[in-house]
């Protein structure tokens, strides 16, 4: 029911949206459980175990019941809080866990057998037989358990990822915290204020409290207006989720969530928020009490049901009881009252209550118990002159604030019980475990007043402000409130019947209870064994009251029993806002060549080779598969030219005097000998002796040389340059620095490949020697040349300043179509050094010496370099180690297949009998026959051995012939020709 | 997490490569014993409290860097680059 000229909401502004299929009508400034409380809509949902009809209880992120599933784009998103969800035009939300009505529950026959299910029943029940664990507890626990029902689909709605540096974070845009907000952006400190709500306020607008002689949001608008000019960053409707390292906050934004017709706007920002100082002002979060059938719909929190009623305009009933512990459950029945609704007992369990009220006060009074089915119509209530009832159709229940400490406690510090306002307050700082630069104030740190807010507020911006080196000027503050806080704690009336504390879970005070009998006396393990807690709301306006229900279960003091531990996040925060940006290009970038275009315009398909996407092979009509190109491809190569995009590999330029003495010492052969104009072939090792990577190094001038590294290991080669040249020989005067992406480099390779060339250089090659580079010109470009060979035919590769990449592979691959020749893939450029016993990371995968590659020769013993030490070391050499070898099928069809293992013939295949494995293996199209590269023990003297290759996972069976791992040109006359 | 490289400034974990201990700075001499090697390349505590450790600024500046920090409180207490220790 709306009460006129209440509340903060527009009403010239009228919503439509449905509910359960139902059109109801609400104001901007609504949410979807303050207009659903003004439709009349006590019954919001059923409850997780036991399906009892519920209502709202709270209205903010701490509510536990109005959980309803809203449709967005087509798909329904669960467990969304009615509270958090600000109403929008066409807003559609359904009820959750029920079937097939919200008012008629079939699976509310669990509550009948609710004396079976309580604490750990699950674990009593679902014991024997263990057989059934798996095939049938589980799928039915599993269909009985679990709020709403995830939409099957992927989220594809947009989400954000977003960074924000400041001074000073102030969580929380209540009195405390925009006192805090104004007084470090007064002097000039860089704020952001960041709140939850949609609208900044926080309790001001909840209440009737004047502050400075004007209405509480007025006062705000104007403080906001203020912070605003100051540059302050207000961020609304953003719940600070988590308290990281080095002043690191985790918050989540609710970017589009609000909005009928969101356009590209993303649902929902997760922000890292980067603060020098912060100030906590989260505020405080009501408790209530547990008597028996306090779910009832209709009881309430007392603070949220005068929320609902000043801010908008929304009575929570028409004829509303109060109980409540302490002095402010009395400001509910007063606002009640004066806004015209009729409060029928204001029950007060105190016995020295104030009696001056307009209404009847019962003082020393419990409630003991709740009537009504799907709604509150009566309560029972133990008063020293026996029981009565009293009509309402809304009980507002306050047991107390609980000041919100979460944030304060992520650092693993607890917090602490102040006896005189019955509450845990956030840690001392500078403890252990608490957070750096943290600063609690306002209701949050305990201080309950507005005025006291206010100050608390001042003060914490002023400690920021000292602790950020910043002079702060405390202001004359506005008039407010000051009451003192005057509670007795009360956590529960015990009675016939189940009195509930965490909602959400249905946990209650019997459980606890039963936890406690069955010695779970620590409030870990209680919460575990009951799941108080373990909700969406995470128990917030819970977990105090079941732990002080434990604490005198087991006889214990409140703060002797102690809290659980606090954990982010604060409130839930969706998987698609956390991971956001990291779907398709986002989770892994694509690296593209200069001639990658090229390569699509030949319909090539791409592969990928780390974060590189290269052509697999250039099909042509005929080829009705990747095999057909590949092998065309192949023999063009070896018959006449191809032209292969070989930029992936990494390049790093090394110079300085004593780049030479540096690479002596990361190579294991020698590159001080290399005469400039020369290229020489290079091994180098980890430092335990194992091979890290090869490639070639071409000097250049006296100082300078260009290195190449394997397309996989660029990144990790320059890594290992840095730290030798940083860490290990800082004696040595050199720069390294990677050039990858700087040149595009194409290797031209075959028989015909220096005719081409000298198609496009300048000046024409004559004597090139196998292994030179040289400087020179094509087309009037300046470019490099180097003669070297990845196929075993006479080979060169070019290279040119990236930008002219894509125009020297189009001419390259032109050129070499008209002479007969081919652009060519991965495919053959594996099948080409297969062929000749070239290796790659297959064979160099981190466990293999140079001794195994059959490389030994490559180790110098005239000098130290990386990795020699480790690898004199016995067992990195000698018989049994599995040497590099080549492998042929024998039998007619048969494949080697890579991944499979060797086995003596006839043995029995048990891994003692295992001999060794293939790393690379393909269909030679030079050879005719199937070839594989692998590891064999003592495998250099088994040469023209058969044996036995095996994978029984993908049933192979044949036998293969031992053979040197260089299958074609072993002499190398092709190449060096 | 963030560590404050000296050439770059206050910069966020993810752009950092992390190694391991420092121990990795002392490589034993060519010569050594076997039990030197072996400790250099496979011994290490696993400490609660103040460690020193090797990181390598890869999306910034390429610094090694030797980094004290505490494991236990994530403080963090130094960080220099190696260049300039050994400089």
């Amino acid at each position: 029911m709306r009460i006129e000229g209440k509340g903060l909401i527009d009403r010239s502004q009228t919503l439509g949206f449905r509910f359960d299929g139902v059109e109801h009508v609400g104001f901007e400034g609504d949410t979807l459980a303050s207009a659903l409380l003004a439709s009349g809509q006590r019954l919001i949902g059923r409850s997780f175990k036991y399906h009892r009809p519920r209502g709202l209880v709270f209205a903010g992120s701490e509510e536990p019941n109005g959980l309803v599933t809203v449709r967005r784009d087509g798909a329904g998103v669960p467990n969304v809080r009615a509270t958090m969800q600000e109403l929008h035009q066409g807003l559609e939300a359904d009820s959750q866990n029920r079937w097939p009505s919200l008012r008629f529950d079939a699976m509310q026959v669990n509550d009948l057998f609710a004396p079976f299910l309580g604490a750990g029943f699950y674990y009593k029940t679902f014991m024997w037989p263990r057989a059934f664990w798996e095939g049938l507890y589980e799928p039915l626990i599993r269909r009985a358990a679990g709020l709403g029902r995830l939409p099957q689909e992927p989220e594809v709605a947009p989400y954000e990822k977003v960074w924000a540096h400041c001074d000073l974070l102030v969580i929380g845009a209540g009195p405390a915290g925009i006192m805090a907000a104004l007084t470090a952006a007064r002097a000039g400190a860089d704020v952001i204020l960041a709140d939850e709500d949609a609208r900044p306020g926080g309790r001001l607008l909840a209440e009737t409290h004047e502050v400075g002689g004007q209405p509480g949001p007025a006062w705000v608008a104007a403080a906001m207006a203020e912070l605003r000019d100051l540059g302050v960053r207000v961020m609304p409707r953003t719940t600070v989720t988590g308290a990281y390292d080095d002043g690191t906050f985790g918050a989540l934004e609710r970017v589009a969530l609000h909005l009928a017709r969101p356009g590209d706007l993303p649902r929902e920002a997760f922000w890292r928020i980067v603060a020098r100082r912060a100030v906590l002002a989260a505020g405080a979060q009501e408790r209530l009490i547990a008597f028996p059938g306090n779910d009832r719909p209709g009881v309430m929190a007392a603070g949220a049901v005068r929320a609902y009623l000043n801010r908008w305009g929304v009575a929570a009933g028409s004829r509303v009881a109060v109980f409540t512990n302490n002095d402010d459950g009395h400001r509910t029945a007063r606002d009640l009252h004066a806004a015209g609704i009729e409060v029928t007992a204001l029950i007060d369990a105190r016995a020295d209550a104030r009696l001056d009220a307009p209404f009847q006060v019962l003082r020393g009074a419990k409630v003991l118990g709740t009537e009504g089915r799907l709604a509150l119509k009566s309560v029972t209530v133990e008063t020293d002159h026996g029981t009565r009832r009293v009509p309402a159709d809304c009980l507002a229940v306050s047991g107390g604030w609980n000041p919100a400490v979460h944030l304060a406690c992520h650092h693993g510090a607890r917090p602490w019980w102040r006896e005189e306002i019955a509450a845990f307050v956030p840690p001392h700082p500078g403890k252990p475990g608490t957070v750096p630069g943290l600063i609690p104030c306002g209701a949050a740190a305990g201080v309950f007043s507005t005025a006291g807010c206010l100050a608390d507020g001042q003060r914490a911006g002023l400690e920021a402000l000292a602790a950020l080196d910043r002079a702060g000027e405390p202001a004359p503050l506005p008039e407010a409130e000051d009451a003192p806080v005057r509670v007795t704690p009360l956590w529960e009336v015990r009675g016939e019947g189940r009195a509930f504390l965490d909602m959400a879970n249905d946990v209650t005070t019997k459980d606890v209870r039963l936890a406690a009998t069955e010695g779970f006396t620590s409030v870990e393990h209680m919460k575990r064994y009951t799941t108080q807690g373990m909700a969406l709301d995470q128990g917030r306006g819970s977990n105090v009251a079941a732990l002080a229900v434990l604490a005198e279960a087991t006889g214990q003091s409140v703060p002797a029993t102690g809290t659980t531990t606090y954990r982010p996040p604060f409130t839930p925060v969706s998987i698609a806002a956390m991971g956001a940006g990291g779907r398709g290009k986002g989770f892994a970038p694509e690296r593209l060549t200069t001639s990658h275009r090229a390569a699509l315009d030949r319909l090539a398909p791409m592969i990928e080779a780390g974060l590189w996407y290269r052509p697999s092979h250039f099909p042509r009509t005929g080829e009705p598969t990747w095999k057909e190109a590949c092998d065309r491809e192949v023999a063009t190569v070896r018959s006449r030219v191809g032209i292969c995009d070989v930029s992936t590999l990494g390049k790093i330029d090394v110079q300085g005097p004593d780049a030479a003495a540096f690479l002596d010492f990361v190579y294991t052969n020698t590159m001080s000998t290399l005469s400039p104009g020369r290229v020489r072939y290079g091994l180098m090792l980890r430092e335990d002796g194992m091979v890290m990577d090869d490639g070639t190094c071409a000097r250049l001038g006296e100082g300078h040389f260009l290195i190449t590294t394997t397309t996989a290991a660029a990144g990790q080669v320059m890594r290992h340059l840095d730290f030798v040249a940083q860490a290990l020989r800082p004696d040595l005067d050199l720069r390294a620095i990677s050039v990858t992406e700087a040149w595009a480099q194409f290797a031209v390779t075959g028989p015909k490949a220096r005719r081409l060339l000298d198609g496009i250089l300048d000046q024409p090659l004559d004597e090139m020697a196998f292994m030179a580079c040289r400087d020179v010109q094509l087309h009037g470009v300046a470019a490099r040349l180097f003669r070297i060979s990845f196929s075993g035919e006479e080979g060169y590769e070019v290279a040119v300043p990236a930008r002219y990449g894509n125009a020297l592979y189009r001419d390259l691959v032109a050129r070499a179509e008209a002479m007969g020749g081919c652009a060519y893939g991965m495919e053959a450029l594996n099948v080409l050094r297969i062929e000749k016993g070239f290796l790659t990371h297959a064979e160099l995968h981190g466990r293999t010496t140079a001794f195994d590659l059959g490389l030994q020769g490559l180790m110098s013993r005239k000098k130290d370099f990386i990795g020699r030490a480790a690898s004199e070391r016995p067992g990195l050499s000698g018989p049994d180690r599995q040497q590099l070898v080549g492998l042929k099928a024998t039998g007619r069809g048969d494949a080697v297949l890579a991944g499979a293992h060797l086995f003596p013939q006839g043995a029995e295949p048990v891994p003692m009998n295992d001999l060794g494995y293939v790393t690379s293996a393909c269909w030679s199209p030079t050879l005719g026959l199937s070839i594989g590269l692998g590891f064999l023990r003592d495998g250099r003297t088994r040469h023209g051995e058969r044996l036995q290759l095996l994978d029984s996972l993908r049933g192979v069976d044949v036998t293969v012939e031992v053979t040197a791992p260089v299958f074609y040109d072993p002499d190398g006359v092709r190449m060096r020709g | 997490m963030r560590l404050t490289c000296p050439l770059c400034g206050p910069r966020d974990r993810r752009e950092f490569y992390y190694y391991g201990a420092a121990d990795y700075l002392d490589r034993p001499a060519a010569d050594a014993a076997p039990e030197a090697w072996d400790a250099y390349l496979h011994l290490r505590d696993n400490i609660a409290g103040p460690v020193r450790d090797l990181w390598y600024h890869d999306q910034g500046c390429g610094s090694w860097l030797v980094v004290d920090r505490d494991t236990v409180s994530h403080e963090m207490l130094s960080v220099r680059a190696v260049a300039e220790d050994r400089a």
